[in-house]
């Protein structure tokens, strides 16, 4: 298993930042969010002590270079992946964080699920994991295979009409992180 | 064949109605064209030079009679009465309405179909060869792996975004009919020195603008592991492949990038986790999908009894004759043979059908090969399990049809894309070009002469027509707003797969079918005994060929 990279450089932003929304979708149901998510904004000096109060989502690479320092807070801070950062990034460092959000830049930039996937197969990340950025609804029930279980939409968005793209599929053929077997062994097994 | 279960029918209802609530929501203004452009992909609609265009998936090529009807009663009711067979076996409509594609898409789940990833950047349809089953070639038929390859592929979560669009295919023979080298995925069926069935994976193949065969990673391995193998390749390729520039999205080009090496190593790294998880195939589930493709009821013939029947009516009749060499291949079972349906009369589109033909089709096929047909990569339609002694039988009926053209394999079977008559990418037309070398080379018997011959026409670099792996191929370019055409030559999709070497300079419309004359001209006074086109091309290069071409007329 790779191992999570030891004080990388902070990274520079690249693109648009995911946004952070007043609501979001968490298990299915509309929420308030309770977590800040900090951009990068390309001037990062950010140091343990200089961080804000309360639920804070830190970008990845700053997380890295701090978490030792953030050991005491642990529990109010969550860290966002950018999409050319793979699971391997934080790798089982996973296990230790409360959330992980995902930034998806673009829809049609796919990343994100096999990131997902890897948090919560391979390295066993239980906690929060949450959907930023430019995903779409007709996306939902995908990223719910993957494994995201919070979705904090963009823009203004209707989310109690979103909520229903949920159910868009009632099965799947694949293993997946909500479906262990894939249908191949459900059917061998009925016949 | 494969028939859905309540699971099959249930996913690909939802998928129905999802994809109607999408189409609504587009009408009504609430989803944008950028969004509802990739959606609709993933649901076969592109929007094309003069319609939408619907592509429906024949998964590896198969389908049944009921299929083939229903087919015609939608070209008939959404379309112009036509269809089109394509180059990965699948059919497309040119002129379907965009707001009637999901009552299009509800007709086609009622017989087990859907045009779910036939576009779009996400997993294809699987292919594999027309003669699955059949063919006295085989190791192993590649059917049930190809339907539990679609079956993984449809609707896979993780893999419905990927860089760039992602074909597999899948071949059980030694003579490679499916073009496997020249797919992001080429599986080739093999069995180890202990007799066990397992695979070599080749990766990293494509034509398009950056022609490239595949390379393989892997010589053997075991058939439970091809499905987590699969995942753990597509899995690299969506962490890591381009996607900051669509013309270097695709798999080959990160394969290239990284080096053969350290791409299948991280593979293998990658499958390391994930092998013996729950994507590995079990016995049982392999077991389970062969039962789909069981010996067909075939009827016990006295051996050699179906020959000599088929000796004397050809004897009798010089077009049956040329018909049965041509158009029929052998079967494996004693006293059957497969039969290809020839699509390409002189003057249609290469792949058109009507309405009415595909009625015929299913006759066909319900009449003489279990109600099966097949759709193959060069836009033909094969009946596989045909009784020789009812092979004059078909064969008259065939030509009632028009589907008795006795050119399989020669020069006139031409694979074509649709090019400047229906897409808005092509530099230039490409229908006319076949069609006028097609009238210029009418002559069977000079045809048949020249033997088997891969003439293959794209109307631009995206290679749609295969015209990199055609023995000959032609390539649509534009000169200062002109349409003129290249000629490639050596390019062959087989088991020894190449890529065409550029002529020269390119030519004008009138100028291609004399100038195809000029190269089949050098092939005639060079070739040897027994020699084709590919052979002979092989044996003496491109230089006599230039030569001739561009001699200064003195
Ligand atoms: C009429 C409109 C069409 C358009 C606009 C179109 C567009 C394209 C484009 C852009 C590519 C290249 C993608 C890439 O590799 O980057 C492509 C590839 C391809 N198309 Fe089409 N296409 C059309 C119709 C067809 C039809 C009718 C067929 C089947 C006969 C077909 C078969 C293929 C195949 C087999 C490839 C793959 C070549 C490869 O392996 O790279 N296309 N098409
Ligand atoms: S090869 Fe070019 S012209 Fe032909 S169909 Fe493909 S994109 Fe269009």
């Amino acid at each position: 298993m790779p191992k999570p990279a030891e004080n990388p450089a902070v990274k520079k932003p690249v693109g648009a930042q995911p946004e952070n929304p007043a609501q979001l979708i968490l298990d299915g149901e509309v929420a308030d969010n309770q977590w800040n998510l900090l951009p990068l904004t390309g001037e990062e000096q950010i140091t343990a002590d200089k961080l804000a109060a309360g639920k804070i989502i830190l970008p990845a690479s700053v997380w890295l270079a701090l978490r030792e320092a953030l050991q005491e807070r642990k529990q109010e801070i969550g860290v966002w992946l950018d999409s050319d950062e793979t699971a391997d990034f934080i790798g089982e460092y996973a296990r230790e964080l409360p959330l992980v959000a995902v930034h998806f830049p673009a829809f049609t930039d796919g990343r994100g699920f096999t990131a997902a996937r890897l948090l919560r197969e391979r390295y066993g990340f239980k906690g929060e994991l949450r959907a930023v950025g430019n995903f779409i609804r007709d996306q939902l029930t995908y990223l719910t295979r993957c494994g995201f279980n919070a979705f904090a939409f963009q823009g203004a968005q209707p989310l109690t009409k979103l909520i229903d793209s949920l159910q868009d599929f009632s099965d799947s053929y694949q293993a997946t992180v909500d479906q262990p077997k894939p249908i191949f062994r459900r059917r061998a097994l009925a016949s | 064949m494969y028939r859905y279960d309540e699971q099959d029918h249930k996913l690909i209802r939802e998928r129905v109605a999802q994809f109607r609530g999408q189409t609504e929501r587009y009408l009504a203004g609430e989803l944008s064209e950028e969004e509802f452009l990739p959606l609709r992909l993933q649901n076969g609609l592109y929007v094309q030079r003069l319609a939408p265009m619907l592509r429906i998936a024949v998964p590896y090529g198969l389908m049944n009679s009921t299929q083939v009807r229903r087919l015609a009663h939608i070209t008939r009711k959404y379309d112009k009465g036509y269809a089109h067979f394509t180059t990965r076996q699948n059919v497309q409509l040119n002129w379907p309405n965009l707001e009637d594609v999901p009552d299009i898409l509800a007709e086609l789940a009622e017989v087990e179909m859907h045009a779910v990833q036939t576009s779009g950047n996400c997993i294809r349809n699987t292919t594999t060869d027309q003669f699955a089953g059949v063919a006295g070639d085989e190791l192993v038929d590649p059917r049930p792996y190809c339907e539990l390859i679609r079956q993984w592929s449809t609707f896979h979560p993780e893999f419905a975004f990927l860089p760039r669009k992602f074909k597999i295919a899948v071949c059980g023979t030694e003579e490679d009919r499916a073009a496997i080298r020249a797919h992001d995925i080429g599986v080739q069926i093999v069995k180890n020195d202990q007799g066990e069935t397992g695979f070599q994976v080749f990766v990293g193949g494509g034509l398009g603008r950056t022609p490239i065969l595949g390379v393989a990673i892997r010589d053997f391995l075991p058939e439970t592991h091809l499905l987590s193998y699969l995942e753990a390749i597509v899995r690299v390729y969506n962490q890591l492949g381009r996607r900051d520039n669509k013309f270097k999205a695709r798999i080959k080009i990160l394969v290239k990038a990284m080096g053969p090496e350290e791409f299948a190593r991280r593979v293998e790294a990658e499958w390391e986790q994930i092998k013996d998880g729950a994507d590995e195939l079990t016995v049982e589930a392999i077991e389970w999908a062969k039962r789909f493709f069981p010996e067909q009821p075939y009827k016990t013939f006295k051996a050699g009894h179906g020959e000599a029947v088929l000796r004397d009516q050809a004897g009798d009749d010089k077009a049956f004759a040329r018909w049965l060499e041509r158009n029929t291949f052998p079967h494996r079972v004693e006293g059957y043979q497969a039969v290809t349906l020839s699509t390409k009369p002189t003057g249609i589109p290469p792949g058109d059908v009507t309405d009415r033909q595909l009625e015929a089709i299913a006759d066909l096929a319900d009449e003489f090969s279990f109600g099966e047909v097949r759709v193959t990569h060069e836009q033909n339609v094969v009946l596989a399990d045909v009784e020789q002694e009812k092979l004059f039988a078909l064969w008259q009926a065939a030509r009632k049809h028009g589907f008795a053209t006795p050119n399989i394999g020669t020069l006139t079977d031409m694979i074509c894309c649709p090019g400047g008559d229906y897409c808005s990418l092509a530099n230039a037309k490409s229908i006319p070009v076949a069609e006028a070398i097609q009238r210029k080379f009418d002559d069977l018997d000079y045809l048949y002469d020249l033997g088997d011959l891969d003439l293959n026409i794209s109307g631009c670099m995206n290679a749609c027509g295969h015209h990199h792996i055609g023995h000959i191929g032609i390539l649509g370019v534009d000169k200062k707003g002109e349409e003129f055409y290249q000629v490639q030559l050596g390019g062959s999709a087989n088991q020894d797969a190449s890529l065409g070497k550029v002529l020269g300079p390119s030519f004008s419309r009138d100028e291609m079918p004399a100038t195809i004359g000029k190269i089949l001209d050098v092939f005639v006074e060079n070739r040897q005994p027994e020699e084709f086109f590919i052979d002979t091309y092989n044996r003496i290069g491109l230089q006599p060929f230039k030569e001739r071409v561009y001699a200064k007329a003195s």
